[in-house]
């Protein structure tokens, strides 16, 4: 098989990304939001379909449509409709989904992606923003929508071949954002994902875990050959539940479409599955009898209206988003374009920028020592910040300790993996590593003295004009005192022995 | 001694205990079980001890309102805490509700005592109280015949002397209709004056409950109590109640009732029917209220409307009867699927699987413009039928149905004509607005009964119109000659 | 209007998941019909540019505060479960592809 199918096809992808709001209650119920509760602790009898039970709107989930709207440079619709999706699950239990069809409270935005020119994915924590191209990516709507409970089919767990249902999750607030067919590569799917998450948890709309499942992704994905205009059968890739799956799946889609559509085969409308174990996508079901959901108006809700005021309340509240910042870190910080973006790339990033410059680090080393080593450390350790153990605090003294010399750049940086893993004082991590820089002069007279006796060779060429040597003499009295000497000194003193 | 204001007077005087109330309550529920089957569920013991505590409240001089003590029977849809709801369907034989209805919370509060629960046609769908598990209520006028439906339990348990006053819900009649074939007042507050918390939803945007009671006035100090904002229910109105009581001055000069000219052709209604209201109507006109013939033209589509938006709407509440969470399971079954289908199939009779398949069908690909959001649309003509009306008169005055209470058995095989006799009582419901129906009068001994309509939110006028009619009348205090 | 046929009770008995019997699936494609056959009575309005009405009310959704209760005791949340095991609700398995 051809490896690079889109060399002559072009995908077009758009993707539909559910979003847990970030709320103490349900969207229609007063049950709390919880995380790991046992099996059914957290429900109320409308969370459970009971008889009788009727649906009242939470005010807070208006707002954070509002915000979402406003930072996705969309309409907020003056009124929407909450209707009834009708369908049979175990895990729906009024039999129907309440949810916004024909008219949804936020529509025609739009998102900004950078997008990396070189071929290499982008870091996880922050975007190679290097060379990097911006596109707008267009957000056809956003709607409220009630999350279902939780069916576990799986043998293992259930103990048995039924089926265990939990409703802690029902009812919980989403908001389904669905993007325009604007994406034209796995990559820039990754890209959309990652810049829109990273909004919704700037504006605090959500905390977007995909691991919770709080961020959920369905894709649409259809190839056309290069150069028509025209849109091909497309398939939708169902509950991809990891940015890695994200464009894992995407690609292995666009491989099987291509191989059918080189074989002179049709796509046909399915929905699919991709199984990250054999990387390849499946067929889950087949759309031919496109479902009947019966959408309408739901009867026990009325529509909902939003005022200008409450827009303009909302837009006056609005945390500062990702665009503003950087703006404001190049202007306050006197950051590089470049640092500001990278440290702009996710919330939590630029919160602890900002923390460890008021913890007293010079905002330019504060942004070198993220943008360089703490995010290489995070990377190879697999971890976002919010998990490391690393405090803002704790990188600021670390700055300040090689700042006075008492701690060499390079024993800061081996002193990161420990931070990060597992948190502490820089300052008592040093000297219980015993990384001191050594300013005692006399014992670097020493070393510089037997490094030069011992390489008499190397010193003479010195001395008939070749400083390439110098290194390596350097390197060898660092090694002899473990890292610990300022290498500004031993320098200095090294030229100083051998000119005489 | 059977109706609320006498028995207010008896336990005010102390010559009878709300314990005495409830206990023959409960006796007379038991008695006339087999001939009317009213009352399908008692809680004895429970009333009784409320009944205790009402008659402490009077010892203090602690009355918490003109129901204090008072017993009462719920249709069979409005759930109480711990106790079963059926809605009379096997689907939900078993069901124990885990939550109060706002009614039941309000009734409380009130002091009112409910002895228990009462039939009524399967999830409110009928017209006859035919279609229930536990078997048809009967008329106590002729039990022969059908008492009407789909509350015909509480309307049974009202006019056959089992408890003053009851409380059922309104779809398209179902209060006024076995109100009409019983012989007693039923009421339907505009949608919205009384919370649907609590209330099994047959057709969400027309449900509202309502009292049955021997007179006007009586239904004004129930409704008092049940009616108000509340904050579960986002279709509750938020309006403050008034002291329904207080309007009700028995003066009707400056009043124009209007006589829609639609509803007094006497095609396919009993001529007889027709000229009882008529007569209640030169009543009130000689008693200084002014006549006018008014127009509702779109009369013709209301009952097709009706049974389309109501159906639709239905289908989906109907939906959480699957199986899973609560009510009945079909026994055996090995997959998921059959779950849903053995035990709807079970759980539902035929009237509601049939409305069920009407309102799957009309909210169907291809099919919803044509139906749905047609009736939808002429759901809005209607509504302008009566918004022009009440520019003409204060209220309107109808018959409540077309015949008197037909046989039992007489219609069941003709769902469209059953259908049919809706055609007075479902504009009220498509529209939002109260309605009332008062005895006016018996045709071939068995009762009928006079609708008047009002303005929404003025419930006020409208009681004060038929509370005026009855201070004129006697036929609400007619009883049935078997069960006086 | 198309006249209801016996397909179309089958097809919307599977929508609703309701299983007729033989007997059931005639009687209700008669019954049908001669209710949408009525119903068939509004195509004679002119309802072209009539906004349709959901609500009798006039009235903008209501909210409620964010403030979470604590949630029903789970003993009452299961009590009516036909099938139960532990806290969760047991129902029999679902066949693959009839998820929705």
């Amino acid at each position: 098989m051809n490896r690079q199918p889109l060399a002559r096809y072009e995908v077009v992808i758009g993707l539909e990304v559910h979003t847990h709001l970030k709320t103490e209650s349900k969207l229609f119920s007063p049950a709390p939001i919880r995380y790991g509760d046992k099996p059914n602790h957290n429900v109320h009898p409308i969370d459970l379909g009971m008889p009788g039970v009727l649906p009242v709107l939470n005010r807070e989930v208006v707002d954070l449509a509002i915000r979402l709207g406003l930072a996705t440079h969309a309409v907020v619709n003056k009124r929407s409709v909450f209707s009834r999706k009708n369908y049979f699950y175990p895990d729906l239990p009024k039999g129907y989904q309440i949810s916004q069809y024909e008219e949804p409270v936020v529509s025609d935005g739009w998102i900004e992606i950078e997008q990396s020119t070189s071929a290499k994915a982008p870091a996880k924590n922050a975007a190679s923003v290097a060379d990097t191209v911006s596109k707008r990516i267009g957000i056809t709507r956003a709607h409220l929508e009630e999350d279902a409970g939780k069916s576990i089919h799986d043998a293992a767990v259930a103990g048995s071949d039924d089926t265990h249902v939990d409703f802690n999750r029902a009812g919980v607030p989403l908001l389904e954002i669905v993007s325009e067919p604007d994406l034209r590569s796995p990559a820039e799917a990754g890209a959309y994902l990652r810049s829109l998450r990273s909004i919704l948890r700037y504006i605090e709309v959500s905390d977007a875990e995909m691991e919770k499942g709080q961020f959920r992704c369905d894709a649409n994905v259809s190839l056309r050959p290069r150069g028509s205009e025209q849109l091909g059968t497309r398939t939708e890739l169902k509950n991809i539940n990891s940015f890695a799956n994200v464009e894992a799946a995407i690609t292995a889609e666009i491989a099987r479409q291509a191989a059918i559509l080189d074989d002179g085969g049709e796509i046909v409308q399915a929905t699919m599955a991709y199984d990250p174990e054999t990387g390849r996508t499946r067929v889950l079901r087949l759309k031919e009898n496109a479902d009947d959901y019966r959408y309408f108006d739901d009867p026990d809700l009325i529509p909902l209206i939003i005022g200008d005021e409450q827009i303009e309340q909302v837009r006056a509240a609005m945390p500062e988003l990702p665009e503003q910042k950087r703006e404001r870190f190049q202007s306050e910080y006197g950051l590089s374009d470049y640092d500001a973006r990278i440290l702009i790339s996710n919330r939590a990033l630029a919160d602890f920028f900002e923390q460890a410059t008021r913890a007293g680090g010079s905002p330019k080393s504060v942004a070198n020592w993220m943008s360089r080593d703490l995010l290489r450390e995070l990377n190879e350790c697999d971890l976002e910040l919010e998990q490391a153990a690393i405090t803002p605090a704790a990188l600021a003294s670390l700055i300040e300790l090689v700042a006075e010399g008492r701690l060499t750049a390079k024993s800061a940086r081996d002193l990161l993996p420990d931070l990060v893993r597992e948190g502490g004082e820089p300052e008592a991590l040093m000297q219980r590593r015993g990384l001191e820089a050594v300013s005692d002069s006399g014992l670097i007279d020493g070393v510089v003295g037997e490094v030069l006796a011992a390489n008499a060779a190397l010193v003479e060429s010195i001395r008939d004009g070749d400083d390439k040597p110098l290194n390596f003499l350097m390197g060898q009295v660092m090694k002899a005192t473990q890292g610990k000497a300022n290498p500004g000194e031993v320098r200095r003193k090294l030229i100083e022995k051998i000119r005489g | 001694m059977e109706t609320l204001e006498a028995q207010r007077v008896g336990l005010d005087a102390g010559d009878v205990s709300s314990r005495e109330l409830v206990t023959r309550a409960v006796a007379r529920a038991r008695e006339l079980a087999d001939r009317l089957n009213a009352v399908v569920g008692l809680r004895e013991e429970a009333a009784c001890a409320e009944a205790a505590e009402a008659d402490e409240r009077h010892v203090r001089g602690q009355l918490r309102s003109p129901l204090d003590g008072i017993p009462l029977v719920l249709k069979d849809n409005m759930v109480q805490c711990g106790e079963p709801t059926t809605c009379a369907s096997r689907i939900l034989e078993n069901f124990v509700s885990p939550y109060d209805s706002t009614v039941v919370e309000r009734l409380r509060s009130a002091g009112a005592v409910i002895i228990g629960r009462a039939n009524m046609d399967e999830f409110a769908m009928g017209s006859s109280t035919e279609h229930s598990i536990f078997g048809p209520s009967r008329n106590p006028w002729d039990t022969d015949r059908t008492c009407g439906g789909s509350s015909g339990g509480p309307a049974v348990a009202v006019a056959a002397g089992i408890t003053p006053f009851a409380l059922g819900s309104d779809t398209g009649g179902s209060i006024r209709q076995p109100a009409s074939f019983t012989g007693v007042v039923g009421m339907k507050p505009t949608y919205g004056r009384v919370s649907r918390w609590g209330l099994v939803a047959f057709a969400s945007s027309l449900d509202q409950i309502g009292p049955f009671a021997h007179s006007v006035r009586e239904c004004a100090w129930i409704l008092r109590e049940i009616a108000g904002h509340d904050r579960r229910d986002s279709t509750s109105l938020p309006f403050p109640v008034p002291d329904f009581a207080e309007a009700l001055t028995g003066d009707v000069s400056g009043l124009t009732i209007g006589l829609p000219r639609e509803y007094f052709v006497e095609q396919g209604a009993d001529p007889e029917v027709l000229a009882l209201v008529r007569a209640g109507v030169a009543e009130l006109e000689s008693a200084g209220a002014k006549v006018v013939e008014i127009s509702l033209p779109h009369t013709g589509y209301v009952v097709a409307t009706y049974y389309l938006v109501a159906t639709a709407e239905a289908s989906s509440n109907l939906a959480r009867y699957d199986g899973a969470r609560y009510g009945r399971r079909a026994s055996g079954v090995t997959n998921l699927e059959q779950m849903y289908r053995r035990s709807r199939s079970e759980g539902f009779g035929a009237e509601v699987k049939r409305r069920i398949l009407l309102g799957t069908y009309v909210l169907s690909a291809g099919y919803f413009d044509a139906y749905y959001r047609k009736a939808q649309q002429v759901r809005t003509l209607v509504r302008g039928d009566f918004e022009r009306a009440f520019e003409e008169c204060d209220v309107i005055a109808t018959p409540t149905c077309p015949e008197v209470a037909f046989e039992i058995g007489a219609k069941t095989d003709d769902p469209v004509s059953m259908y049919l006799g809706d055609i007075y009582t479902v504009s009220a419901n498509l529209a939002g607005l109260p309605g009332i129906s008062l005895p006016c009068g018996l045709v071939r001994g068995m009762p009928v009964g006079m609708q008047m309509l009002g303005r929404a939110m003025d419930e006020n006028t409208l009681l004060r119109a038929a509370d005026a009619f009855q201070r004129r009348t006697d036929h609400h205090a007619r009883r049935p000659p078997e069960f006086s | 209007m198309s006249r209801i046929t016996r397909e179309d009770v089958e097809r919307t008995a599977a929508l609703a998941r309701l299983q007729l019997r033989e007997q059931e699936i005639e009687a209700m494609t008669r019954d049908l019909d001669r209710i949408l056959d009525h119903a068939d009575l509004l195509q004679q309005l002119e309802t072209e540019g009539i906004e349709p009405t959901a609500h009798a009310i006039p009235l903008p959704t209501p909210t409620r505060e964010d403030r979470a209760c604590s949630g029903i005791d789970p003993e009452l949340a299961l009590r009516n479960a036909p099938e139960r095991q532990g806290s969760a609700f047991v129902v029999p398995k679902v066949i693959e592809g009839q998820e929705s």
